[in-house]
């Protein structure tokens, strides 16, 4: 009976709105005019931003998990059709903090990849690799009140793109977090740990500093590997937390 | 700040496969009465319509209230109103559509109330980040006179965020470079 009693989270999840959130430093993301990757050049404004200061509207966000009807099997990308997709059967796994280390719960993550050989089942990909009958690519689950997530699903593999001669994308799976407030949203992509495609490619190097470009490699780990089933990869989110409560400036 | 975030990434081109829904560009049940459609296009600096953007938006409810995760400052209680679409463009010219209401005016930190408006990201192919903009409207003349954001906006710019009046709706157009380049907003 004891074995059924829900223990107490171990961490304090987020549990309330902060009126306003932290400023990121530059270079906390890629710029985005980014000559290496050519498709930035009619894409990014040439004003610079105007700053805003954040309202109620910027500080709260959308709960779109009864909205989606979120069931347990769409984190499960290797079961949505009648036989099992090709490849490395893998689950992906982590957790969603913000910058301050308190999990955020009930928050949806998306993801969606290439199938094992590098191909997405989209009209627009037509490179000459196999679309896989049983692989959709796509997955999405609420995190838990310790701001888990997992996600089962098959290794991508790297493409080819039109960006420059010989140009491969490394393996990855973009991530989709919608955070708590309009402030914390966030889109990535998850890469690979040790991936030889990682100097030759324009978007992962995007990110500047190496120990942000460090961020978005998942680790591999052997405990979370489940014997005679799926290699395990690991890989925890940070998205904007609280701003410090300001100080009153002594005069 | 005890840690950085995670480094933003494109979007790319195939993110139709994973985030749009049917029922995502519907911030409202079509239909409910006051339903209004806010339509644009996307346009690069060459001026053609980017024919594979993601937009989002996100606002309050007629009364001034959020469908929020938390009820912050009080949960709308407008039944259907959800405040957040999603609209994944992946073909053709480029034109998105969302089903909304107008929202009602809420106020900034200092207590000025702002005119009615919609929070935008904005991301695509190319785009290694997502851009922030706001739509307010061309009929709240007054209310868009004394909106203290708009007021941080230089005058002559203030129009790229202004969204026309069109049947059954707005019209609201983005440009992400050039000439009318819209406005976009360090959140």
């Amino acid at each position: 009976m004891s074995t059924e009693e829900k223990t107490e989270p171990i961490y304090a999840p987020v549990v309330d709105t902060p009126t306003n959130y932290v400023r990121e430093p530059a270079g906390a993301h890629p710029p985005l005019d980014y000559p290496p990757y050519k498709s930035t050049a009619l894409r990014h404004p040439t004003q610079p931003l105007v700053y805003l200061p954040q309202t109620i509207t910027e500080v709260t966000g959308p709960a779109l998990g009864e909205t989606l009807a979120i069931a347990p099997g769409d984190a499960d990308l290797t079961r949505q059709h009648d036989g099992e997709p090709i490849g490395e059967r893998i689950t992906v796994s982590g957790r969603l903090f913000d910058t301050e280390g308190k999990p955020l719960r009930d928050t949806l993550v998306e993801v969606w990849q290439a199938n094992a050989c590098g191909r997405y089942r989209h009209r627009w990909d037509n490179w000459p690799a196999p679309l896989d009958p049983n692989f959709s690519g796509a997955g999405r689950c609420l995190t838990d009140d310790e701001g888990r997530y997992q996600f089962t699903t098959i290794k991508p593999g790297p493409y080819p793109w039109g960006n420059h001669y010989n140009a491969w994308r490394p393996a990855h799976i973009h991530f989709s977090l919608m955070g708590r407030a309009f402030t914390q949203r966030l889109v990535t992509q998850m890469y690979f740990p040790g991936d030889p495609f990682f100097a030759y490619d324009p978007i992962f190097n995007s990110v500047r500093d190496d120990a942000a470009r460090e961020r978005m490699v998942s680790r591999f780990s052997i405990h979370g590997t489940q014997p005679d089933w799926a290699a395990a990869y690991e890989f925890d989110i940070y998205l904007r937390g609280p701003a410090a409560t300001p100080f009153e400036e002594a005069h | 700040m005890i840690f950085q975030t995670t480094p933003s990434q494109t979007v790319g081109p195939y993110f139709a496969i994973g985030l749009p829904w049917a029922e995502g560009p519907h911030a409202v049940e079509p239909g409910m009465p006051g339903a209004i459609t806010i339509t644009g296009s996307v346009y690069d600096g060459a001026g053609a319509p980017i024919p594979d953007h993601l937009i989002e938006t996100w606002q309050a409810d007629p009364d001034g209230r959020y469908a929020d995760v938390h009820g912050y400052g009080g949960a709308s209680r407008l039944e259907g109103f959800r405040g957040f679409a999603r609209y994944g463009v992946e073909v053709g010219d480029g034109d998105y559509q969302i089903v909304t209401v107008k929202p009602g005016r809420v106020a900034e930190p200092g207590g000025r109330l702002q005119a009615p408006h919609i929070a935008v990201t904005l991301m695509a192919r190319g785009m290694l980040n997502r851009v922030v903009t706001r739509i307010y409207f061309g009929d709240e003349e007054e209310a868009n006179a004394e909106d203290p954001i708009l007021a941080l906006v230089p005058a002559e710019r203030r129009g790229t965020l202004i969204a026309t009046p069109e049947d059954g709706g707005y019209r609201f157009d983005i440009r992400l470079q050039g000439p009318g380049e819209t406005v976009f907003f360090d959140v």
